[in-house]
């Protein structure tokens, strides 16, 4: 981490809001992480190939939603300041075509450790109404 | 899945060479908005030797790992069903443009349950040093047909 851009520890509290973001995938977002990431699996590009597989269609990768959830925590954090990030995919996320998907990110306070000065970001993380990921949790070390 | 798999490991393979390019493209497919993953001066400017890589890059790193156990014939992976689970992160230093990293793959656990198979994986990422960089733990589920 850099201590340039870490966030301040003092003044946060459990339960504060510290970004929100709203993101439409689009089968555009999924072929530009697909070929960022290395991770050509068809499901995420091919609708015959992830219907073969008992899919409603092509699906969005689980790491892109966790990368953006990523993003989220990190336009607060800072560029390099997460150390530790983790989730359970819970449910997959249909990109139509024509169409978006339209899934929303709100990043708050979980827990404080005034010792380490380390903030936990709890990320919620919904398309449609319900949770895409579970215990999606980020560690900040604050300054 | 074969549960005898567990404890194996994997690699280092031929290390992975961090670009600013790739940087600036995995920066944009997951709406990273800091100019530290795309201008040097701005990265400097927050004290990175160079372009920095947002928090989730190592998967591509440790993705590229994982390959060497799904593609295993002795896991027995059946890749076309292949759920991820679950996914975590621990960077014991950021990432930056210009790192070389190689990647030790280490099969955890590997769980059958009801029909379904877990297998656990942890990358370990150092430098040519072999110092850490990361630790990537991924969970995948399989759907074991009868």
């Amino acid at each position: 981490m850099s201590d340039q851009d870490a966030p301040s520890y003092e003044g946060l509290e459990k339960g504060q809001i510290v970004a929100t973001r709203e993101v439409a995938f689009t089968r555009d977002t999924l072929v530009r992480y697909a070929g960022a990431s290395g991770d050509f699996n068809p499901i995420h590009y091919n609708d015959v190939f992830a219907e073969s597989v008992g899919l409603p269609g092509v699906i969005a990768h689980g790491m892109l939603t966790m990368g953006t959830a990523a993003s989220v925590v990190e336009e607060w954090a800072g560029p390099g300041n997460v150390v530790d990030l983790q989730c359970r995919f819970a449910r997959p996320i249909p990109v139509p075509n024509p169409g978006e998907a339209v899934v929303s990110f709100s990043a708050a306070v979980g827990n404080l450790d005034d010792e380490t000065r380390t903030a936990r970001i709890d990320v919620t993380v919904e398309f449609e109404g319900q949770k895409v990921l579970m215990k999606a949790q980020a560690l900040v070390n604050c300054v | 899945m074969n549960p005898d798999a567990q404890g194996r490991s994997y690699g280092p393979h031929e290390p992975y060479e961090v670009s600013r390019a790739k940087i600036r493209e995995f920066a944009d497919a997951v709406d990273a908005r800091s100019f530290a993953h795309r201008d040097v001066d701005a990265a400097n400017a927050e004290g990175y030797a160079d372009l920095v890589a947002p928090t989730t890059f190592a998967v591509t790193i440790a993705q590229r790992a994982e390959f060497h156990v799904v593609q295993d014939p002795e896991v027995g992976v059946d890749f076309s069903k292949v759920v991820h689970a679950d996914e975590r992160f621990t960077h014991h230093r950021p990432i930056v443009a210009g790192d070389e990293i190689s990647t030790t793959i280490h099969i955890d656990r590997i769980v059958s349950r009801g029909g379904v198979s877990t297998v656990t994986t942890r990358a370990e990422l150092a430098d040519l040093d072999g110092a850490p960089v990361a630790t990537v733990i991924s969970t995948l589920a399989v759907r074991e047909d009868a």
